[in-house]
């Protein structure tokens, strides 16, 4: 089955650029994406851009509203996802225990909804 | 003959006893946890139709099984839309499905259902009310008024759940090994606080469920799946020497009697053999974990023939390993307790006062009545009046307030 991990995390808690944790840092998440495409269970996995620059837009009587910035101001924001096809909730919560933000963020683990 | 109470306290037996291995041999058919207790459910509600009237069947076990089944069978029919592979695979593995004459025949499984219902991604309440009603066979009307909650509450927490299992990715399996150690730690904790749970409950609470001798139960269950594991064999001999002296435990109108006082006759015997030899069996294969040192602990006290030949410089010993393997004041008042009688109330204030500086003890209730006792031991009889004033201010419970008024009575009118 399908998992979307969803990595949370307060903007700029982590290792930043130009520091000696940057570099190993970059290289664990390299290496967790590299392991997933090796084993198979890599659909797809991206960062994001800061959500500064979000964009937040709702339909109501017709009308189309946008908004600067998220869905919610909340301390921690969604920083990236994994999609990872994999055999079920433990191996889930395994793979999220390997995403380096989950030593100081948040990873949450949903399940794809599945309509057969 | 037998006559439909034979029949219905026939009934009520199995299910106690086996619900939870029928259930989990139904589960291991297809997988999914709910299709099984309803199906089971079903069998149930047939059993009591057609036993009265047919007589026992030679393996009942046999016939909840086949009958629930045949249920589940019509079940998916019914509800299978043609492009649903999941219910197709589903009614593929339950038409495929072992025969059974007996359900001792049948791979156990319940240590998969355990697991399940303990499973880290539900919340903790969750765990213990589905382990409860899963493996247990509790009713749900049980469980909620074991826990003073209301049935549909209760009813509901347990169907969501079922839904999170079944949905969220939580496969009826065993974990994998690396997992394994954290999951049983997991699942001795969800025992530990259906136990607790059962001491909290006052005298005057009749009707409620028996959660301590349930916790029993299971700790036997899961000890019989584990034969190895110690910790789990340290859990059950702490629950059954813990449960050995609940009797004794409250006079008789309602009032808390501290070990010291309690009358030793009023132990259950049986309960002490047992979970010594557990105990005993732990201790001479490997290091005890904090479940097996406390329960050897408890040992030592109900060896004793009263309270003054108890082993208290071992009973220190032990305290002090548990400290090692678990820093809090729960084991640091328990073993201040016991050094004041291994050595003095003198060394044992002066201890607790040096190891606990850094461990906020002062929030902690037990702490200032232990000191209130050490002190007053001392002959320090104002300091113990105003420490048995700061515990009294500290705890709500009838019966606690009860006993430390009288023990501060006691030191006032010396």
């Amino acid at each position: 089955m399908q998992f979307m991990l969803l990595i949370y995390s307060q903007e700029g808690s982590g290792p930043q650029p130009g520091t000696d944790e940057f570099g190993p840092f970059i290289g664990a998440y390299m290496g967790f994406t590299q392991k997933m495409k090796d084993e198979g269970k890599l659909i797809s996995g991206e960062g994001l851009q800061p959500v500064a620059t979000a964009t937040t837009l709702s339909i109501r009587d017709g009308k189309t509203q946008t908004v600067d910035g998220p869905f919610a101001e909340t301390k921690e924001q969604l920083g990236g996802y994994y999609l990872l096809e994999l055999e079920d909730l433990d191996e889930a919560l395994k793979c999220a225990a390997e995403i380096p933000t989950a030593t100081y963020g948040r990873v949450e683990v949903r399940p794809v909804a599945v309509y057969d | 003959m037998h006559s439909s109470n034979q029949v219905e306290a026939q009934i009520t037996r199995l299910i106690r006893e086996d619900w939870g291995r029928l259930l989990a041999v139904l589960t291991g058919f297809g997988g999914d946890l709910t299709l099984a207790e309803d199906c089971l459910q079903d069998a149930v509600v047939a059993a009591l139709q057609a036993w009265p009237r047919d007589g026992l069947p030679k393996a009942p076990d046999a016939w909840l099984i086949a009958t629930a089944r045949r249920k589940a069978i019509d079940r998916l029919r019914r509800s299978r839309t043609a492009e649903n592979k999941a219910e197709a695979v589903a009614l593929w593995h339950w038409q495929h499905a072992p025969e059974a004459q007996e359900l001792q025949t049948l791979p156990d499984k319940r240590l998969e259902l355990i697991f399940t219902c303990c499973h880290p991604a539900l919340d903790q309440k969750s765990r213990v009310a589905l382990t409860l009603r899963a493996v247990g066979g509790l009713t749900t009307g049980e469980i909620a008024a074991a826990f003073v909650d209301k049935q549909d509450a209760m009813a509901a927490r347990l169907t969501r759940a079922k839904k999170k299992i079944a949905s969220a990715g939580i496969r009826f399996r065993l974990p994998d090994a690396e997992d394994l150690p954290d999951r049983i730690d997991g699942v001795l904790k969800v025992l530990y606080l259906i136990f607790n749970e059962g001491h909290r409950g006052s005298s005057d609470q009749l009707t409620r469920t028996d959660l301590a001798e349930e916790a029993i139960r299971l700790g036997r269950v899961l000890t019989a799946c584990l034969p190895h594991h110690l910790e789990a064999k340290g859990l059950l001999a702490l629950m059954l020497l813990t449960e050995a002296r609940r009797l004794a435990r409250k006079g008789p109108s309602g009032e808390f009697i501290p070990l010291e006082d309690q009358a030793r006759s009023r132990w259950d015997r049986g309960k002490i053999r047992e979970g010594r030899a557990l105990v005993e069996e732990v201790l001479s294969i490997g290091p005890p974990g904090p479940y097996a040192l406390q329960a050897a602990i408890s040992a030592l006290h109900a060896e004793a023939r009263d309270f003054a030949s108890t082993d208290w410089s071992q009973i220190v010993a032990l305290y002090d390993l548990l400290w090692t393997l678990q820093p809090n004041p729960v084991v640091l008042v328990n073993c201040a307790v016991a050094q004041s009688y291994a050595a003095d109330p003198k060394t044992a204030l002066a201890q607790l006062e040096a190891t606990g500086a850094g461990q906020h003890l002062q929030a902690y209730q037990p702490y200032h009545a232990c000191r209130a006792d050490l002190l007053a031991r001392q002959g320090r009889y104002e300091e113990a009046l105003s420490a048995y004033d700061r515990a009294i201010s500290m705890t709500e419970a009838p019966e606690e307030i009860a006993f430390l008024k009288t023990r501060r009575a006691a030191v006032e009118t010396r």
